[in-house]
């Protein structure tokens, strides 16, 4: 009896909940550290980007005015899909990033417990980020936090599944919807993130993934009037400079690259860098 | 109805001292720009010049950062508690020498003596004292155990409350441990100057706090100099865009107060005469050179006939004029410059064909004025609904439901304020959840404090001032 043939799997893009091929047909191939090749991942287009920012901005509404609590649940129900899958991305991480099996297991292992450790801050951020301020006059006056909107995540090129979820799970968890342009070189696991997510209650469009040329695509994203922020991690410095440039134009919040152990306690820099605090006054009297 | 002149109350100017011409306060001296030149500084409301101020250049720059560079190492090293008692003294004159300052302040702005005199200075003093207080409990303000300053901070501020502004830049600055460097807006250099001899009475360290004048150019040398660590900016969202642009790819922090078009809500059950008062504050205080000004009245379109009413019969009650005068409601537009924005934008307004309604007001002959006016018949697509106009200029637009009102209001580029009036407490909390902006003002407007975070939502600008919140734009965190 021969051995069986393995069906290879047809990576695609995940916008607005579904999965797509690129709009422009085209596709690159993704090797692993030695070369090998492991499969073809979608070449998005600006148009893929576009659409893209089109799902997530369409989700912001009903994301972002889900109860914390609700978030929390769904981003602790992805750590809990992602613990029934963690051979696959273990596999799919050892070959994108030339990693020993213990050292991959390691790092999904880490990705997961991260994503608990989000899910958790859920309905605590607000209270560690929020304050009551005492003014002075007859007035109620507090201050929240609430999510800056439609976010681009240039995900770090040197930890494809570790660094994506530590700059993904930051701005979901506070309500914010995002565009990941997934590692370039590394794309695989992104894309299989994909699926999880699409199982785990997450309303399509609050997490959209396009694989392909970094700048091609976080070119446009920088620049798009529709996006409120965008986190660098991934972007090389020449390419950040032109990416925080294009980002002035409509003021973006805007996180810079900077050398970060995806393996250590994240902190809430990130989880703060995509809030706006909203002040409400009200006066007092009978 | 019978009508009661007000008999002229001028507060006296012989309060305050105006020198003929002023330097650059560079490592706690006074001294003339490098190339010597100056520029003239009126009073906007009788276009008297007041004084000569110098014109700073790229080299007076570098050396005011070089000051604040040599000042930093001291002054970061210095015991929080330390600074904050330079902060309190620095609160403490500032209080003594308020009637001075209020009269210099509405003598270089235009502004009413009674807003200078009720509103500014007695912000611009809390201010400190706020801060002052922060400066040796940094460690349990939530940005860490041992947060450090910056280091350099290049400030710049606009003419709409020169004072305050720079307190909202400098106290913060000085509580962290920065050192900064500070260019008021070039038709308001002079209460920026008077706080600089202010320093020097606290006996503030040489170089701590360096205040440049010049225009824009001197500004933008500022914010591209190498030298420093952090910008903060209050001004045009423009010229917000701008400096973004300049510091992409640097590691200078940055911070951004800018335009906005507010939205001033008011629904159908709100109190009609306490909406009234809110409308008005909100677009004519400090003539409208708001940022955070209510510029587009939104009313519910069954209330709009009886609101409108009430809201013209309180507008013919303004009094326009003398900015020294006790009794005077709007002063002067701050410069020639304003008000022909100001004119051009009123004029587009009518061109587009919405209505123009000013009560009849007699203006002063000399100087910068533009009457109280509001336009109705307002479209979305007009540019007086779109445009910062930063005047006494208001648009009305009306809406039918809560939802409606939601989409007319975050529909603009910008987010800094808005305001709701309404007596059901549900529909305040619904409406304040959904509406973009970051201050939001219910049944109440224009309201500031210290401790009160204070910033913008999307090309509003970012980072806030006030509160706990507006440490971290002074932090490495």
């Amino acid at each position: 009896m021969s051995e069986r043939l393995s069906i290879l799997k047809t990576y695609k893009l995940y916008v607005g909940g579904k999965f797509p091929r690129s709009e422009s047909g085209r596709v690159y191939e993704v090797t692993d550290s030695k070369g090998n090749w492991l499969a073809n991942a979608p070449l998005a287009s600006r148009k893929d980007a576009r659409d893209a920012v089109t799902a997530a901005r369409k989700a912001f509404g009903g994301w972002s005015g889900a109860t914390a609590y609700n978030r929390g649940q769904i981003l602790y129900r992805i750590a809990e899909m992602l613990e029934g899958r963690r051979d696959q991305f273990a596999a799919e991480v050892a070959s994108a990033e030339g990693l020993s099996a213990s050292k991959a297991v390691a790092l999904v292992n880490t990705a997961i417990d991260r994503w608990v450790w989000y899910a958790g801050w859920s309905d605590k951020i607000a209270q560690i980020a929020g304050s009551a301020n005492p003014v002075a006059g007859p007035y109620f006056n507090l201050s929240t936090p609430e999510p800056t909107g439609v976010v681009a995540l240039i995900a770090p090129q040197d930890s494809s599944f570790l660094g994506l979820i530590s700059v993904l799970a930051p701005a979901i968890v506070t309500g914010n919807t995002t565009v990941v342009v997934a590692a370039e070189r590394a794309p695989l696991p992104a894309l299989s993130l994909a699926e999880v997510l699409a199982t785990s209650d997450l309303p399509g469009g609050v997490v959209n993934i396009l694989s392909g040329r970094t700048p091609e695509l976080a070119t446009p994203l920088a620049a798009h009037q529709d996006v409120n922020a965008i986190d660098l991690a991934g972007a090389d410095p020449a390419l950040a400079t032109d990416l925080e440039t294009a980002a002035a134009d409509n003021l973006k919040r805007v996180v810079r690259p900077h050398p970060v152990d995806w393996r250590t306690d994240p902190g809430t820099d990130r989880l703060l860098s995509f809030l706006e605090t909203k002040t409400v006054w009200h006066p007092m009297g009978v | 109805m019978p009508v009661f002149e007000y008999a002229p109350a001028p507060e006296s100017r012989a309060v305050v001292d105006i020198a003929p011409s002023y330097g650059l306060f560079i490592d706690g001296e006074f001294r003339e720009a490098g190339d010597g030149k100056f520029f003239k500084t009126l009073s906007p409301s009788s276009e008297e010049v007041l004084s000569e101020v110098a014109q700073a250049n790229a080299e007076d720059v570098d050396r005011a950062v070089k000051a604040a560079r040599k000042a930093f190492e001291s002054w970061s090293a210095l015991p929080g508690a330390e600074r904050a008692k330079y902060l309190f003294r620095i609160a403490r004159i500032i209080q003594e020498r308020s009637r001075e300052l209020a009269v210099l302040e509405s003598l270089d702005n235009g502004k009413p003596i009674r807003e200078s005199r009720d509103a500014d200075l007695p912000l611009v003093a809390a201010h400190f004292f706020y801060y002052a207080g922060w400066a040796d409990k940094l460690a349990y303000a939530g940005y860490g155990a041992d947060p450090k300053p910056l280091g350099v901070a290049g400030q710049v501020i606009p003419w709409n409350f020169p004072l305050l502004m720079l307190a909202w830049k400098i106290a913060p600055a000085l509580a962290t441990g920065n050192t900064v460097v500070l260019k008021p807006a070039e038709t308001t250099p002079l209460s920026a100057l008077f706080f600089a001899d202010i320093c020097r009475r606290a006996g503030l360290p040489k170089g701590v706090v360096n205040i440049v004048t010049g225009d824009g150019s001197t500004g933008a040398e500022l914010v591209a100099h190498p030298g420093i660590d952090k910008v903060a900016f209050t001004g045009s969202t423009e010229v917000g865009k701008a400096i973004a642009r300049t510091v992409a790819g640097t590691k200078k922090k940055v911070t951004l107060e800018l335009g906005g078009k507010a939205a001033n809500i008011v629904f159908d059950d709100a109190p009609i005469d306490q909406a009234v008062e809110g409308i008005i504050s909100g677009i004519f205080f400090n003539q409208g050179h708001v940022c955070c000004a209510g510029s587009r009245l939104l009313v519910q379109e069954s209330v709009q006939d009886e609101l409108l009413d009430a809201l013209k019969r309180r507008m013919r009650t303004l009094r326009v004029g003398d900015p020294l005068d006790k009794n005077t409601d709007i002063g002067a537009i701050n410069s020639a410059e304003q008000l022909a924005r100001i004119r051009e934008l009123a004029d587009a307004g009518e061109a587009e064909g919405a209505e123009r309604w000013a009560p009849e007001c007699e203006l002063p002959s000399s100087g910068y004025w533009f009457a109280p006016t509001l336009f109705t018949g307002v479209t979305q697509a007009h540019r007086i609904a779109r445009e910062e106009i930063f005047g006494p200029v208001l648009s009305v637009l009306t809406f039918r439901t809560p939802d409606e009102a939601v989409a007319k209001a975050n529909n603009t580029p910008y987010g800094l304020s808005a305001g709701i009036w309404t007596e059901k407490g549900s529909r305040i909390l619904s409406m304040a959840s959904k509406l973009r902006a970051g201050v939001i003002w219910s049944n109440t407007f224009n309201k500031f404090d210290p401790a009160s975070p204070f910033g913008g939502y999307k090309e509003s600008g970012y980072g806030r001032e006030g509160g706990r919140h507006g440490l971290e734009a002074y932090l490495n965190v």
